[in-house]
């Protein structure tokens, strides 16, 4: 009985599921010339090993039906055939050749980034991509925008998961179609691998190191991809958005940042002179730490010692404030602690060091103002 | 040769220590391998219960079970329990058994090392599981790539370093026996190449680990040194290069997939003939096909590496040369199905996971073949088509030669035939969950979904859920294999000297089980 229930339940999990999503069995054919030239090669080399494995198999089981021992069949004496021999080395070596000439060209053409119309620079860390337009002014990070109430479900069952659960971004890469757009991949800490299955783009991206690949897509829309090499614990969670635009509309949408940048700067300038309230710093300073600290000194502030350390009853947020500034605005060298000098407004800045300061019974009373970033760093 | 041998005749003959001192101190080449194969099932079932973790946690969307820190661990100690723990020491077991009484040896030459090099073994899986309570266990994946196993380790670098290094020392010790036990040890008359192919892809497989093994030993030195004492052989804001750990790394680690995979060339090579009935064909393309493919396996390394950003011209190098393998490993399988064309087959145990390994292992180097086009190595790189790769051939390639092995001579080993209805259930129950466990893996890969990942987008759920029910069952299935040695060890019919009727070797000249000392005397050779 109760397992007869079980299967129903199981029958249920899996008839609910595959409403979900589609499901593919197949490379896609992507949205870009080599893309396409890739997709051409995997079906060539699939039809091959579909051939050679029915050739093959198909012997085997010829034999397994038909010389059987229970049908009486009695055992050739053969055992060698210098003819055959020769033949099943030298045909497999023409097949190789009409497999390796198509694919060196098409690597030749992947590896060609000469006479791109626009560069950007890719930086991976843990866990999010920073992208960088060259020549543009233009820079910003990216980052995992799903929810944390829908896939922690470690308590309990959570939120339900939204259509591009895990595959949607906050700022997603914006790029032209039909321009030639060249990639600077690198990384700021481990070994990250940048990843648009739509593009046949991949590419490591190396802390020290810059590695360069290109796109030129061939239709507007909305590109996902994700984080290909293990990078740590968050390696699943940090996908790549990419919005690819018309001309006339991606360079309207640089203009538009422009402007956003320049709103940017004054609305940081103007914040130096406020003075924040308690209260309204532990608020922005709560909501910006689950943002950017909590997915490794997590949200109680407990942190994953020893490569992510406490933050509760830490000695750094009990001490000296300028050295916490100077830990959460530059970072710490060798650790997995980044820079967030870059990532987060002085505001933003001056409210999570407020919080960690007095957050999880680190009762410090210390308030923390813009004012008191920009002197202790100079930013 | 037979003059040394004949002398070596001891007064001790026939003495054998009780209890536990019999396992401690012996230098038998039956209980050493018979320690080996239990240790490696042991360790398979570990390894084992940690993907049943995996597959439990990627059930469904969502993390439900383990935290992603955890899963990275499960993972880690997954892949290097089962490369180091379970394939690796099974194939020591059976050239520990087989290849002296295949050669007509009276035991390994070297024994006190053959004792030495099986009982470091549960010390250094004892310091890499202990890791999971002395603040975690590896989290860098099995192939550690550095930085993140220096800089940005978890703390579990120097266990892991250390674990390693006694692998490497008891498998490098391994290898020197067998490789000095084929060439001192054959009976007379039994020149190289009238050895059985079940010894030559030992004997070869033993120069490759001693080629690399000393390699894997110097990177995870460095490793050791970059992450606790300040160098900065992959650190690149010291000089260093991380891109060059992958070289290494790789250079370690190809050879060493084929260190678990040439000796499942050689079982099925013997077991195939026998329930054929009919000789191998291509005996001595066998033996120049698997030196070959040894060959190659060190100067395809970085085909691992498409994505690192190598140059055009390396790129094209290691394309090329990868490709090549597929020759000498496509001249294997042709000459096992030309073994079974006009045979007489029956279809035993052994049989059935001999004929399994040909096809499945096959599937697995089709997709090894569209690995090895560079361009389309992009799209299939670090996703779950390479899962499913190595899956294949390390599970229904190396896994199922296994099996195929311990079917084929657990009569010799017990004096029992072993219960063939049980037998059957685990070759069945396997055979249908192993394909339900890895075959999607492939669609997984194609439809976008990356390698080591605690949780997926929602296209994913579908094929994710079959694999996994795939999974569990698999592992069930495992302990039916547990129940049949535990039965066949206990009792059952009595097995003959020979009871395959078409098998061949000097192993079937003795009785079964086979007695503690054998070949005390060599047998002649013609």
């Amino acid at each position: 009985m109760r397992s007869r229930n079980l299967s129903w339940l199981l029958l249920g999990v899996l008839f609910s599921s595959s409403t979900w999503a589609e499901s593919s069995i197949n490379l896609t054919e992507g949205v870009t010339g080599v893309s396409h030239d890739v997709y051409d090669l995997h079906m060539l080399v699939l039809y091959i090993c579909t051939v050679i494995g029915l050739v093959v198999f198909g012997a085997m089981f010829w034999s397994m039906f038909f010389h059987r021992k229970s049908k009486g069949h009695v055992a050739a004496t053969f055992h060698e055939s210098t003819k055959v021999e020769i033949l099943w080395t030298v045909i497999p070596i023409f097949i190789l050749l009409a497999m390796a000439i198509p694919a060196t060209n098409t690597l030749i053409a992947i590896e060609n980034n000469d006479n791109s119309e626009l560069t950007i620079q890719i930086t991976g860390s843990q866990w999010k991509w920073h992208y960088s337009y060259f020549d543009q002014d233009l820079d910003y990070f990216s980052v995992l925008s799903t929810p944390r109430a829908q896939w922690d479900n470690l308590s309990g069952p959570g939120e339900e998961k939204g259509e591009n659960y895990l595959l949607e971004v906050d700022k997603p890469l914006v790029i032209p179609i039909n321009r030639k757009v060249r990639f600077l991949i690198t990384s700021d800490d481990v070994i990250h691998s940048w990843w648009v299955p739509a593009f046949a783009v991949k590419q490591d991206a190396v802390p020290g190191f810059i590695n360069e690949a290109w796109t030129n897509v061939d239709e507007p829309g909305v590109y996902r991809g994700q984080c290909a090499e293990l990078c740590g614990k968050d390696h699943g969670y940090m996908p790549i958005v990419v919005t690819a635009l018309p001309e006339n509309e991606f360079d309207a949408w640089l203009k538009e940042q422009k402007v956003a940048a320049i709103a940017a700067a004054e609305a940081e300038k103007a914040s130096l002179a406020e003075r924040m309230t308690m209260e309204e710093l532990m608020t922005l300073g709560e909501s910006t730490y689950v943002a950017s600290c909590a997915a490794c000194h997590q949200a109680n502030g407990a942190g994953f010692p020893p490569s992510f350390p406490a933050l509760k009853g830490s000695p750094i947020a009990l001490g000296d404030v300028s050295k916490h500034i100077d830990i959460v605005v530059n970072g710490k060298s060798g650790t997995g602690m980044q820079a967030f000098g870059k990532q987060l407004t002085l505001k933003q800045l001056a409210a999570v060091i407020t919080y960690e300061r007095n957050a999880w019974g680190n009762n410090t009373g210390d308030v923390v103002q813009t004012a008191d970033v920009k002197a202790a760093t100079g930013k | 040769m037979t003059t040394s041998t004949t002398d070596m005749a001891h007064d001790d003959h026939g003495y054998m220590a009780t209890g536990i001192k019999r396992w401690l101190f012996t230098t038998n080449h039956k209980d050493i391998g018979t320690m080996y194969l239990w240790f490696a099932f042991i360790m398979f079932l570990t390894g084992g219960s940690m993907a049943m973790v995996i597959r439990a946690e990627l059930f469904q969307p969502g993390l439900q079970i383990v935290n992603p820190d955890f899963f990275n661990q499960l993972t880690t100690v997954h892949g290097l329990i089962m490369v180091f723990g379970a394939i690796m020491p099974a194939f020591t077991g059976l050239a520990n058994w087989m290849i002296p009484m295949m050669i007509g040896a009276p035991d390994m030459a070297l024994p006190r090392l053959n004792n030495w090099s099986f009982w470091i073994l549960p010390f250094a899986f004892t310091i890499l599981l202990s890791s999971f309570f002395l603040g975690g266990a590896p989290n860098f994946g099995w192939t550690f790539y550095a930085p993140l196993s220096t800089t940005y380790s978890n703390g579990s670098t120097a266990f892991f370093v250390f674990a390693v290094h006694i692998m490497g020392i008891s498998s490098i010790m391994g290898a020197i026996n067998v490789i000095v036990t084929i060439m001192n040890l054959r009976a007379p008359g039994m020149t190289y190449m009238k050895m059985p192919l079940f010894v030559w892809t030992f004997f070869i497989t033993a120069y490759l680990l001693i080629a690399v093994m000393p390699v894997l030993a110097g990177v995870v030195t460095m490793l050791l040194t970059d992450t606790y004492f300040g160098t900065s052989f992959f650190d690149a804001s010291g000089g260093g290069d991380p891109v060059m750990f992958q070289h290494i790394f790789w250079f370690f680690g190809h050879p060493e997939v084929y260190i678990m995979i040439l000796p499942a060339f050689g079982i099925v090579s013997t077991t195939i003939p026998t329930f054929s009935r009919k000789k191998l064909f291509g005996y001595s393309s066998m033996v120049y096909a698997t030196s070959s493919i040894a060959f190659l396996s060190f100067i395809v390394w970085a085909h691992h590496m498409f994505t690192t950003g190598m140059p055009l011209i390396g790129e094209l190098f290691f394309m090329y040369c990868t490709l090549l393998i597929a020759v000498p490993t496509g001249v294997k399988v042709f000459n096992w199905m030309a073994t079974m064309w006009r045979g007489s087959i029956s279809f035993e145990v052994p049989m059935m996971f001999s004929i399994a390994f040909v096809i499945l292992f096959t599937i697995g180097g089709f997709s090894g073949l569209m690995l090895a086009m560079a361009p389309v190595d992009f799209q299939y790189h670090d996703t779950y088509f390479v899962v499913a790769h190595f899956h294949y051939v390390l599970v229904t390639g190396s896994l199922f030669s296994i099996y195929a092995a311990a079917y084929y001579w657990l009569p010799k080993w017990t004096g029992h035939m072993f219960n063939e209805t049980l037998a059957k259930a685990h070759f069945w129950c396997s055979l249908i969950s192993v394909n339900l466990l890895f075959f999607p893996m492939h669609f997984l890969g194609l439809a976008g979904m990356p390698r080591r990942i605690p949780d997926y987008a929602l296209q994913f759920a579908d094929f994710n859920m079959w694999v996994s029910i795939g999974g569990f069952a698999f592992g069930l299935s495992q302990l039916i294999f547990l129940a049949v040695v535990i039965k066949c060890i206990r009792g059952g019919e009595k097995a003959p000297a020979k009871p395959w009727d078409g098998a061949e070797g000097l192993e079937w000249t003795v009785p079964s089980p086979a007695p503690y000392h054998t070949f005390s005397t060599p047998p002649k050779i013609d």
